[in-house]
């Protein structure tokens, strides 16, 4: 074995794709190294091909319509592409493994933890029951998850989501592999957990020399963890170099571009808010009960406080930003204030109207003022509709007559920045961008002086998100909106919230200005918060 | 891709429609192929296939078999069609209410429709079209009956995954009235699983439709296969035509329609397109 070959070593790869696919190959002529002791991140906005490469090295390409056509990947001088199965099963979870980016699909729901840990030592060696169990409780314990003779018992669905991402790591790790390739590990996970799992893998990667190929999009996530760094576009690879070359002194107009687009936790120049009041919520108490079966009989009812005596105010012109982690309570807030949910007790006072206690019918003259935009671009347009359709059915079912909103839709649709063309077209023509565009051109189209936008970003890439953040913003000044904003992403909601509210467990912290929040904070959680974002410390030029 | 290309890559599917055709044409021109009434007694009984001037024979008392496929084709296809067509309605408004309200009106129709299905489908129908004098319209309604349950479930399940998806709360949000959703947003995002399951009830109601004439409860002024089978039962060593033929009708028929249902999944289902 040559000792100076680099622990991976991929020249030239070419991955093609079946026919009729929107480009030939989906990876080409990618060659990067891999270390003993090194995180190298793959960056790449979505479709750029980072993960089919991992899947490549894996041998888990969903043949026969995929499959590497040129190229070769060496692993310790090992040539992996013309490996048989059998040898490739040696390396899979033995010398190679992966971790996935949702937990709850990656791990089998019917499994014990420790069970499905067994599996994979049973498979790769020949040690006894009684050792394999303490190989898997050691390991258990060593990615910090607590009481490992309890968790090793327990079924996938017991865990939460960052214990299950540590139990998948603790597998990927039984073998003790030199390489180990982690595909979005932290995407499904809140900011805090976030952090946490990035520690975790920084640390047993310098204990276990393990090279780590880290496939993210998020810039924040490159800073913390990367010591190379190669930024991928459509297939190709466009720049590779240290964390620091890359993220600070890039060199390709694409890398360049992404940096712009990644939002700075920096707040930008504070804006005249006027004093008057345009919605008030007061005291907002949703409760959601589950459980206890006919006649109290059968389990325990379970309560859950969505929302506890929640209470915002938002001034006209303004926009705020509604931050916390799943399950804080943010959506349901946001669905009480549109009354898409009813909520059980409270006042939303908009214009000195209490909307809460209105039925459907005298709800009617004032659903127009409130309008929402939806987080996935995908769902949230009918895709039996033409685009036409969804944005001019809203004013014609509150009285419009058909011509007048017609003309009106397709004023949004100019406004929103797409071609007219687009009227006669199925949702499922335009990309994520373009139809987060079309969802906001619906919410317009009725007029609204409120806009609530539940996380109208979160799905999509970092440079589309640059696009709609700047859409929202324009069409705020334009039509003198106020923005009820949720997010989870605090880069976000320092560009573009006047002030925040932060919420947890369905209770609001903390509330203030976005740039005294930002450097002055004074609930512990959002301190934690702020110190989970990723690449804190890194400021994009 | 177009509709038919889609379809057109199952070729079995292709075949079943042209089968499928073949019947349309067989009953649509029933009364031009076979212009004599198809009870009447047309020449020698238990003439063998080709003989006497019967194509595919006669039976016990002379009716021509072949005229007797011809013009029973017509009732197959017509109380079946029917049949289906009032099962998919009811099922699709009972299952498309329970769906959308959910709650206690789910618990209710929900119920119903179990105790519906409890009662094994064909005894059921045999007990209905007995109750009520045999004839056509009993017919249609018992065969309804027992086959809108299945219809109901299917489309409670897709408007339940449906109503909570978000450009449905985006018709909400813009004020859009109950009705209106479920009419003109959710159905049409539920209409291939019906069209679907419509298309396989057809052949599965063509087969009670049969086995109804056979036991003697089919319209008895009416031709139809299973009367033609259930005549030639007694004589089936002896004159083995009177129940093949019909039989092989009944055959062709429903392997077809089942042939086209499963084509028109493929294509219409869009998470299986990736499959082939």
């Amino acid at each position: 074995m040559n000792t100076n070959a680099s622990l991976l070593d991929l020249r030239n790869l070419y991955v093609k794709l079946p026919g009729g696919a929107e480009r030939t190959h989906a990876v080409e002529d990618v060659s990067y190294t891999l270390n003993n002791n090194e995180i190298l991140c793959i960056v790449g906005e979505s479709g750029s091909g980072k993960s089919i490469t991992a899947r490549a090295i894996m041998g888990l390409l969903p043949a026969p319509h995929v499959h590497v056509d040129q190229g070769e990947i060496f692993f310790n001088g090992e040539n992996l592409t013309t490996a048989k199965e059998s040898r490739m099963r040696e390396v899979r979870g033995g010398e190679i493994s992966m971790i996935f980016q949702e937990p709850m699909t990656a791990l089998n729901p019917v499994m014990t933890i420790g069970k499905q840990i067994d599996e994979v030592i049973r498979f790769h060696t020949k040690i006894k029951k009684k050792h394999r169990r303490e190989r898997a409780l050691s390991l258990i314990e060593s990615v910090h998850l607590p009481d490992p003779k309890h968790i090793i018992k327990a079924y996938p669905h017991e865990l939460s989501g960052g214990q299950r991402q540590r139990a998948m790591i603790a597998m990927a790790l039984a073998m003790e592999p030199k390489i180990l390739i982690a595909d979005e590990p932290t995407t499904a996970l809140d900011v805090t957990t976030q952090a946490q799992i990035l520690k975790l893998i920084k640390e047993l990667q310098q204990s276990h020399d393990t090279g780590v190929l880290f496939i993210t999009h998020d810039f924040g996530v490159v800073a913390d963890i990367a010591d190379r760094v190669a930024v991928m576009q459509h297939g190709k690879i466009v720049e590779i170099g240290t964390t620091d070359q890359v993220l600070n002194h890039p060199q390709h107009p694409y890398t360049q571009a992404l940096m712009r687009a990644v939002p700075s936790l920096t707040p930008p120049a504070v804006r005249e808010i006027s004093d008057k009041e345009e919605l008030i919520v007061n005291k907002l108490t949703k409760t959601y009960t589950s459980g206890g079966g006919w006649f109290g009989l059968g389990e325990k009812e379970r309560v859950v406080h969505a929302a506890n005596e929640v209470s915002i105010k938002l001034h006209h012109g303004e926009t705020l930003g509604i931050v916390g982690e799943s399950g804080s309570g943010k959506s349901t807030l946001a669905r009480c204030i549109v009354r898409l949910i009813n909520a059980d007790e409270g006042e939303i006072l908009y214009h000195n109207v209490d909307l809460r206690p209105l039925n459907r019918k005298e709800m009617r003259p004032y659903r127009s003022k409130i309008q929402m935009v939806f987080q996935d671009p995908f769902a949230s347009l009918n895709p039996r509709s033409k685009v036409g359709r969804i944005i001019a059915d809203g004013p014609r079912i509150l009285g419009v007559e058909t011509a007048e909103a017609d003309k009106r839709a397709r004023e949004m649709l100019e406004l929103v920045g797409l071609d007219a063309r687009a009227w006669d077209r199925f949702p499922h023509e335009f990309s994520g961008g373009q139809r987060q565009r079309i969802g906001i051109a619906r919410a317009l189209a009725l007029d609204p002086e409120i806009l609530v936008a539940d996380e109208p970003v979160s799905a999509l890439d970092v440079s589309i998100q640059a696009q709609i953040l700047e859409l929202l913003a324009d069409i705020r000044e334009r039509l003198q909106l106020s923005m009820i904003f949720i997010t989870h992403d605090l880069r976000v909601a320092a560009q573009v919230c006047d002030r925040i509210a932060v919420m947890r467990l369905g209770e609001i912290v903390e509330t203030g200005a976005t740039s005294t929040l930002f450097s002055n904070a004074e609930h512990p959680y959002t301190q934690e918060l702020l110190d989970a974002v990723p690449g804190r410390d890194w400021h994009p030029q | 891709m177009t509709f038919w290309q889609l379809y057109r890559r199952n070729r079995s599917a292709v075949l079943g429609l042209f089968i499928l055709f073949a019947v349309f044409a067989m009953a649509a021109f029933a009364s031009v192929l076979f212009p004599e009434d198809p009870f009447r007694l047309a020449g020698k009984p238990m003439s063998p296939p080709g003989e006497n001037g019967f194509f595919l024979g006669s039976d016990t008392l002379g009716r021509d078999v072949a005229s007797g496929i011809a013009h029973g084709a017509r009732t197959s296809l017509m109380i079946a069609g029917l049949a289906t067509a009032v099962a998919v309605f009811i099922g699709a408004v009972l299952g498309g209410l329970a769906g959308y309200y959910g709650g206690w009106t789910d618990d209710i129709l929900m119920r119903v429709t179990e105790m519906f299905q409890t009662i094994p489908s064909f005894v059921f129908a045999i007990l209905i079209v007995a109750i009520m004098k045999p004839s056509i319209q009993s017919i249609v309604i018992a065969i309804a009956v027992v086959s809108w349950p299945a219809v109901a479930r299917l489309v409670r399940g897709e408007f339940i995954s449906l109503r909570n998806r978000e450009f449905i709360q985006a018709c909400h949000s813009v004020g859009m009235g109950d009705l209106r959703i479920m009419l003109a947003e959710i159905l049409p995002n539920c209409l291939s699983p019906i069209i679907v399951a419509g298309s396989l009830m057809v052949a599965t109601a063509i087969l009670i439709e049969s086995g109804l004439s056979f036991l003697g409860l089919g319209d008895p002024n009416i031709i139809s296969w299973g009367f033609q089978i259930g005549a030639g039962r007694t004589v089936l060593r002896s004159a083995w035509w009177v129940c093949t033929f019909p039989g092989i009708a009944i055959l062709l028929t429903v392997l077809a329609i089942n042939l086209v249902g499963e084509g028109l999944n493929d294509a219409l289902n869009p998470r299986l397109r990736e499959r082939t």
